[in-house]
């Protein structure tokens, strides 16, 4: 009992010291009730700029989560390769044959776009508990919110990494691999990791503050399932094909998928991704400039 | 130097129960003028913290007293950073640890290991002090075989044991405590005290909050009392304490004289109004 305390007394002053240097990120806060914009704006910077220095934990956290879900089954986060696999093999030879299509043309595109789809949707729907799933670590010390963010865009990804397996199978079975146009995807994909940090963050405060807004979310993401080309190929429609571009869903699969199945997307499909993607980040940015200091009390 | 600045600061708590936490409503709410719902717009507000100031420097020690719902943890979450005032400013020098939930981020399914290694990256601490944290807490903690095993296998004194010695483990410039440290099983709060008291000892700044008026004379220069998240008293810490327990001891006369006078209303007969008439 008391060697304890003997070894605390004689700890190197050294010890005591290092600790305090590692913690010296945030010297000065200083929180001010009734700040404009550009105070709101700065702190919502430093929150953007505290995550980052925090990405081995945000890395840990997501890692843990994972890990977690699938501790004690025997194939792990590979279950959900299995279940992808399975839906794209049984959707593949059922939709080749409605859509009279030729499988080793479909099946590609099944694979990439259910997958993509998967992780959109498993996204929007954690991101509504984006903040209350967090909340004892939110009532107990201050981190970035952003974090939270972070943390399950990042678990998303490792899930998403597991489900990469079904494309790759598919496209050595049918021996339909990307040529080196594929690489256009690379920027596609970066503008996905982007939007889904930005969709996390507002879907996760305006859930915190609504409690209702979670199914409504989960129809809405059903209705765009149907709605967009995602089991049916764009070039399906043959008239009115000039209003894909509106939805928003459109462009972005098309970025990603488009170079991995040797169709270059073009100016304007680029262009819509783009616009959306800046729309979606502007107005989740200003979203949380507003909204920072209040999810505290919404959790 | 490290310093704690509180300038006029309110904290509220809106209640979002029922209605108002409802989209649907609150639209139909706006687009009906307030007519068809009216409810959603009465958004009930729970004042927290009322107009609270003082300023600390390094070697003051504030302890906070007060009855339950006080605002005391308000309190020390406002310090924290954790609540932003509503209206006044909070401005924080220094390192700061907050000890407000002993079981901050403590996932069951990982082991103790592990555990300290996530509570070390929610610090912001590298590698290296991570692993120097690691052996101090194991030391401490004398879970010997058990830090290899999940937490969920921890009978709950070990839990406690855990979170105590993690929680103490980063010494901070500030630091901010709350009441449920000074709990803990008898065989272990000996050994707690010394290694709480020399973290006390390190920190240039603490608030603490307690029931306890012993150990807030015995450790604290300040006192501040709180009731109903207003500041009704703050000074030397007997003064202070005395004059809580005097207001207690108002309150419970005032109560038993009611009480009295309840009894005796009910003894005595009616006013006859008649008598008048």
């Amino acid at each position: 009992m008391s060697d304890f305390t003997l070894e605390r007394s004689a700890a190197p002053a050294g010890h005591e010291a290092d600790l305090r240097r590692q913690e010296s990120a945030r010297r000065v806060l200083e929180l001010r009730a009734g700040l404009g914009f550009r105070g709101r704006h700065r702190l919502a910077v430093t929150d953007l700029v505290e995550t980052a220095g925090l990405w081995r934990l945000a890395l840990a956290l997501a890692w843990l989560d994972v890990k977690g879900r699938y501790r004690g089954s025997m194939l792990g986060p590979f279950w959900l390769t299995l279940s992808t696999a399975v839906m794209v093999g049984s959707l593949g030879v059922l939709y080749s044959t409605l859509f009279k299509t030729v499988l080793r043309e479909y099946l590609p595109f099944l694979a990439l776009s259910l997958v993509l789809w998967n992780f959109l949707q498993t996204l929007v729907s954690e991101a509504c508990l984006a903040f209350t799933q967090n909340d004892s670590i939110i009532r107990a010390v201050r981190m970035p919110f952003l974090l939270y963010g972070a943390r399950l865009v990042i678990r998303n990804l490792i899930v998403l990494a597991h489900n990469i397996v079904v494309i790759f199978v598919v496209f050595a079975i049918f021996d339909t691999w990307p040529g080196r146009y594929g690489l256009i995807a690379i920027p596609g994909f970066m503008l996905w990791v982007v939007d889904s940090l930005a969709l996390a963050m507002s879907l996760g405060a305006i859930c915190a503050r609504f409690r209702d807004i979670p199914p409504i979310v989960n129809s809405v993401m059903q209705i765009a399932f149907f709605l967009s080309p995602i089991i049916w190929r764009p070039d399906l429609i043959t008239h009115g094909a000039r209003f894909l571009p509106l939805n928003p869903l459109f462009s972005l699969f098309e970025v990603v998928r488009g170079p991995l199945l040797n169709q270059v997307p073009g100016e304007t499909i680029w262009a819509a991704a783009l616009g959306y993607s800046f729309l979606i980040l502007l107005l989740s940015w200003l979203l949380f400039v507003r909204v920072r200091g209040r999810i505290a009390f919404w959790v | 130097m490290a310093q704690v600045i509180a300038e006029g600061v309110c904290v509220d708590f809106p209640l979002y129960h029922g209605s108002a936490r409802s989209l649907k409503r609150t639209v139909v709410a706006a687009a009906s003028g307030g007519r068809i719902s009216k409810d959603a717009q009465k958004r009930i507000v729970v004042q927290g913290l009322r107009d609270v100031s003082f300023t600390l420097s390094p070697g003051e020690r504030l302890g906070l007293i007060g009855s339950n719902g006080a605002g005391k943890t308000t309190l020390l979450r406002t310090l924290a950073g954790i609540y932003e005032p509503v209206r006044g400013c909070v401005r924080i020098e220094g390192t700061l640890n907050a000890l407000l939930d002993p079981n901050l981020g403590m996932n069951p399914d990982l082991t103790g290991r592990e555990n300290i290694a996530l509570r070390g990256l929610f610090a912001g601490l590298d590698r290296a002090s991570i692993r120097r944290v690691e052996e101090d807490v194991i030391t401490f903690a004398g879970l010997s075989e058990f830090i290899h095993l999940p937490l969920r296998t921890y009978s709950s004194g070990m839990i406690v044991r855990l979170g105590f010695a993690l929680a103490t483990a980063i010494h901070p410039e500030i630091l901010l405590m709350d009441e449920w440290f000074l709990a803990g099983d008898a065989q272990f709060i000996g050994k707690a005290q010394a290694r709480l008291e020399l973290l006390v000892r390190n920190a240039e700044i603490l608030v603490l909050s307690s029931h306890e008026h012993k150990v807030i004379k015995e450790w604290c220069t300040r006192a501040l009392w709180l009731d109903r998240g207003r500041v009704m008293k703050e000074g030397a810490p007997e003064e202070v304490i005395a004059a809580y327990l005097d207001s207690i001891e108002e309150q419970r006369a005032e109560w038993k004289k009611e009480e009295d006078r309840e009894k005796g209303d009910e003894k005595r007969p009616a006013p006859v109004a008649e008598r008048v008439s």
